[in-house]
Parts: C-alpha cells; structure tokens; sequence
C-alpha cells in the first residue's frame, strides 16, 4: 500500500496541473470549496488524472460521495495499482 | 501524466493562441454534455496550429440553436457546425419507442438529423461534422439481433449508414466516424458509464482526446492542411534486410514470412497513391541496386511507376527531403517521411521541423496497423483526377528534362505547345475547383476555402463571374489548374474574390493568361475597373506582387487595381484550346 504522504504529494501535483496552480497545497481537510476552479466540469478531468495516475477507476459511489480530500486518498490507498 | 491528456489539452484550449495562427470558428451542439471535448477540439488545435474558436451550446440544444434563426449559433457565424449525438440518447429513444414502430426507427431519427442539415444549409454556409454513432448493443437478442430488423444494433448500423448516404449525396455534410473508432478501440475504452452517467459525458475521459483528434483533422483538411506525398525508405521499411549486401534475391518480401508484413505496408502505399498521394524514395543506397527489386522482383507490390521521385544516394536525408520537397514544388508541411532507423527520423525532424515524422514501430508487423492509427491522410473531397496525381507529376519531370534540352527558356515554352481551356464553371468541375481552393497554399491570393456546395451556390449566382483553367501540352494533360471568381463590388467594377493555381504549371505563363482572360471577361461584362486583392499568410508570399506584375496598379494595403480600356495583354505563350 502507498504511504500517505507520497500519495498526497503525487495528489498535490495532479491537482496544481489540473487547476493550474503551483502554489496549491492540498491537505486531508481540503473541499472543493477551497480550491479555485473545481466545479463539475473541472471534477471530470481531475477524476480522469487520478484514475490514469494511480492506475484504477472510481466506483460511482466512490465519485459522488467523496466529501474531502482525506477521502479520496482513502481511496487511493486501498485501490492505487501503481 | 499523459502528453495529450485531457487535462493538458483544457489547459492549451485556455492558452492565448499566436496571433499569426489561422482561425476556424466551430459551433458545437450536442444531446450531451460537449464542454470536455470542445475544450479538448480547441486544445488540439492549438497542437496543430489552428486557432479553432469555439461556441459550444448549452446541453441538449441542438435544434434549438438551429431551428431559431436568431439563436447564439448563427450570431456566432461559425465556419462549421458540429453535431455530437451519443449512442446512450438513441438509445434511449429507441426504448421508448413502440415495439410495432421501432423497424423504422432509423429513418424516423435520419429524417430529423437530415432536416437539421437542411435547415442549416438554408440559414449559413457552414461545413456540417455530423457525428455517426459507436456501436452498441443491449445483446437483448445476441447476435440473431442481426438479423431482425426491430433490434437496436440493427437499426444503429442502418442509421450510420443512411447518414453517410445522405452526406454522400450533399456536399456540406461530413461525418466523423466515431463508429469505426470506438470499434477499433472498444466501447469500453471509449465509453464510461460513471462519466456518462454522473455528468452525461458521450466519451472516457481517457478517449476524448481521441475523438477530438478526429473532429480536429477533418477541420486541418478543411483548412487545406493535408498530406500531399510520402518519402519511402526502402531497406527494413518496404522490404526486410539490406538490398546492397543481401541482394535482390535475399530481401523479405512476398507472402511467406516476415516478407508478408513488407507486402502489407506496399500494398497500403500504393492504395494511398491510388487516392492521390504522391509516393517518393529517399534511400542511403546505391542506385542501380536500389532499383533492382521494382524492376525485376516478381513479389514487389510497387514499382518504379508508382514513384513521382526516386532519390537514392549517400547525402544525408534531410538534403534529399529539400530536393524532393523543391522538386515536387509542395508545402515541406505536407510531407511525411517514413523510415524504420530511429537515427535518421531524429536527424531529420531535427532539420527540418515542419516534415512529420511518424515513430514507426520497432516491429515491422505493426507498420500498417499503426500507420492507420495515426490518421494522417484525412480527405475532404476526393476526384477520379486524385488517383493520376502521379502520372501528372511524371510528366512535370519530362517537361524539366526538355527544359534542361532547350536552348533558351523561350524555346521551351514554345516547344510545350501549350493550349488552355477556359470556361465558367460547371457541374463536372465543382469537386475540382473545390479541392484546388482547398490544396493551393502557395498560389492563393486570399485563401478562401470553399467546398462543394460553395463552388456550386457560385457557379449558380449570376452576380458572380467564374472561370476555370484546364492546362494542355505536348506532355499530356495537366488537369484544372487553376481558377478564379470575381463579384462586382460596385457598378462599374469587378472585385477578385479568388484567384488560386496549382504550382505545378508556374513559369508557364499561366498567369499571364488568366489575367488576361480576367480582364476579357470583365470587359465582355460592362465592367471598367477589376479589382484584386492580396491577403498574406504564412505561405502565399510567392503572389504578393502577381498582380502589379501583370498589369495592375497597386493601391497599397493589398489592393490593385486594372483599367479594362487601357490594360496592356500580358504577353503570353499560351493559346485557347
């Protein structure tokens, strides 16, 4: 299983490309309501980077009932294949 | 992260374009949600230099945005209109139809689609890109769906293929085939049922770079960015081993072995220069050696006729890209140079930046498999004229020898015997001058492109004054090579709304004749003044004074204008057919 800061660091590189943003600095506590530009459309690619990423696919239930960053890397850290 | 990942590509589609960047405006309408992939269309484009503008409609608008006349669509003025509809929509439209009517489902959703084409035919002149549907079937039935005409593959297939008739029988109307695409990669790769589902997607996030890739090329053909001829290598690229050491006999080739894959990649080359795509060799060989198997070798699929140029020597690549390239008189952009050493790609992509270069597979095997993936010959009208491209182009050589055979250049042109065909346009030369406006990069005083449909709305309108060329000579035919069209912009003059040539016959001249046969047509039609115009772009420098040198007065800003009283004929050796 990947260690959590390296998951967060690789996350952190995703979303400055996806947001286009070097000086963001993502933590567990992090919504979509701090982060200019993450809205539906913006949600999509991002999903799409981690997917291609860390090598697996989100389930639906996964996708809609991530409720901060802490989730997501939850989930990258039980399903991350590479 | 992927090099053309969705995300890099929303990122380029926010990028300022350069401003010298040609501009394509493409409406976007869908029964989907379009957003990823206009920005993915517009970020591809920037990769491709075009500046593709993008309105993209609100979800599930399309016949709104093209029944109402006075919708964002048409204040927008798009040069083409895309229509994205997505399998999962028809298909739900298919449920909800009842059991007894679904047989004539197809052409119930083609009446609308072709309906839509019609309307906006009538209201713009913009290209159609008609989306055709990615299989799918429910396997309610398994593969007896086939042959039961109620089923929803049977009628998905029938509806692709009565949209490819339709747009086969109009001009404006060009599909993207998103069918054959998602079968050579998958439904489940080009699909998902998450993004579909949650934000109503029509493709992967993963795919929809690819299928902004082919929006995107049919628009570059559009824009008259195609493939106009292939350089060959020939040892370990149209045949196995090396033809100096191994000689003709011990080359792979034919249909046992690994000589099979070697015939498959002739075969597709010659089926390329068949649709007119001029083939060219460019070998380190000696050249008698490397002629041998075309001339005598019983399996080889090409031969020394199928080449418009055969260059094989020891110069480095590059030096016999740039004769070729001079030689065949075409844009270095609309080259393609296929070699199987990675070493001579790299040099020569490093010399010459504009050549594409594709990184062939190391196994030959796959040569045409990935060939076809790259889509590179992506066509916007094609001719019978297309498939003796060739011939027309050895007959240009025979014309350079007996050039190099005359005493004086005067002597030459005289010795051509050269006689032109001029008339306005007609039906049998709509698809011709079409594809001229659309490949003439050098010799276009505006750069208009028009397709089809453009040429015949032209050809019809009695305001406007057409003429086509048709160049002949002791050497043969060398086709419609050129043509123009004027409109009267006041009472008393004429404007030149095109002008374009095929390079092939300058320094015939030609152009001499045509002016000459502009200002006859002006002043058979009560005209006083003609008034040209030259627009630059990043290739047509070579006209930007045509018109001062035949005659005309230059009115500064790319305007000049001719007096039909008191114009002087250009001198000429050219006579009416």
């Amino acid at each position: 299983m990947l260690q959590e800061k390296e998951i967060i660091d690789r996350l952190n590189e995703i979303f400055a490309f996806v947001f286009d943003d070097d000086s963001i600095k993502i933590t567990r506590a992090t919504t979509s309501n701090d982060v200019d530009g993450w809205d539906s459309l913006t949600h999509v690619t991002l999903i799409g980077e981690i997917e291609e990423a860390f090598g697996f696919k989100f389930m639906m239930k996964e996708i809609v009932g991530m409720k901060n960053v802490g989730e997501m890397i939850d989930i990258i850290a039980q399903r991350a294949k590479k | 992260m992927n090099r053309n990942s969705m995300a890099v590509l929303s990122k380029l589609a926010k990028r300022n374009p350069a401003e010298e960047l040609p501009v394509y405006r493409l409406a976007v309408v869908g029964d989907c949600s379009t957003q990823h992939l206009s920005q993915a269309i517009r970020g591809t484009g920037i990769i491709h230099d075009v500046n593709i503008e993008i309105f993209d409609a609100d979800y599930d608008q399309i016949s709104a945005q093209i029944d109402d006349s006075s919708s964002e669509l048409y204040s927008f003025a798009p040069d083409g209109v895309f229509i994205m509809m997505c399998t999962e929509k028809l298909y739900s439209r298919y449920l909800s139809t009842r059991a007894d009517e679904r047989v004539n489902f197809a052409q119930n959703e083609y009446g609308l689609i072709s309906r839509r084409w019609n309307t906006l035919a009538g209201k713009t002149k913009s290209v159609i890109i008609q989306s055709l549907f990615c299989e799918y079937d429910d396997r309610v039935f398994g593969s007896f769906a086939c042959r039961l005409p109620g089923s929803f593959i049977y009628q998905l297939r029938r509806l692709n293929m009565l949209i490819s008739e339709g747009a086969a029988a109009g001009n404006n109307v060009y599909p993207v085939d998103f069918s054959f695409l998602a079968s050579e990669m998958g439904y489940m790769t080009v699909k998902s049922p998450i993004v579909y589902g949650m934000a109503k997607l029509p493709f992967s996030t993963e795919y929809i770079p690819q299928a902004a890739e082919a929006v995107v090329n049919i628009i570059l053909a559009l824009k008259g960015k195609s493939v106009k001829c292939i350089i060959l290598d020939l040892d370990d690229t149209l045949w196995g081993g090396t033809v100096s050491e191994d000689g003709m006999e011990g080359i792979q080739i034919g249909e046992l072995g690994t000589g099979y894959a070697f015939s498959a990649i002739q075969t597709y080359m010659k089926e390329l220069k068949n649709r007119g795509i001029l083939l060219a060799v460019c070998s380190k060989n000696y050249e008698d050696k490397a002629k041998e198997p075309f001339l005598k070798h019983p399996d080889m699929i090409l031969r020394l006729e199928d080449f418009a140029l055969f260059v094989a020597n020891w110069k480095p690549k590059a030096e016999n890209i740039r004769y070729i390239q001079s030689n065949l008189n075409i844009g270095m952009d609309s080259l393609v140079f296929i070699d199987n050493s990675p070493f001579e790609r790299a040099a020569v992509r490093a010399a010459i930046p504009e050549i594409t270069v594709p990184e062939m597979p190391e196994d030959p095997a796959e040569y045409v498999n990935f060939l076809r993936r790259e889509n590179l010959f992506e066509a916007v009208s094609y001719t019978p004229e297309d498939a003796g491209r060739t011939l027309l182009y050895r007959a240009e050589a025979g014309r350079r020898q007996a050039e190099k055979d005359s005493s004086t250049y005067e002597d030459f042109l005289r010795s051509l015997d050269m006689h032109a065909e001029c008339d306005s346009f007609s039906s049998f030369w709509y698809p011709r001058i079409a594809q001229l406006s659309q490949r003439s990069n050098q010799f276009n005083l505006r750069t208009v492109r028009y397709t089809e449909a453009d040429i015949e709305r032209i050809a019809r309108d009695s305001a406007y004054i057409t003429r086509y060329f048709v160049l002949h000579d002791s050497f043969g035919d060398s086709g419609l090579i050129s043509a123009f069209i004027m409109h009267p912009c006041d009472e008393e003059s004429l404007f030149v709304e095109s002008w374009f040539m095929s390079c092939r016959v300058l320094k015939r001249t030609m152009e001499e004749f045509i002016v000459n046969a502009m200002i006859s047509a002006a002043r058979r039609a009560g005209y006083k003044k003609v008034i040209g115009e030259y627009i630059p772009t990043s290739k047509n420098a070579m006209v930007s004074n045509i018109y001062s040198k035949l005659g005309f007065t230059d009115l500064g800003n790319g305007r000049f204008e001719a007096d039909v009283a008191s114009f002087v004929k250009n001198e000429t050796f050219i006579g009416w057919y």
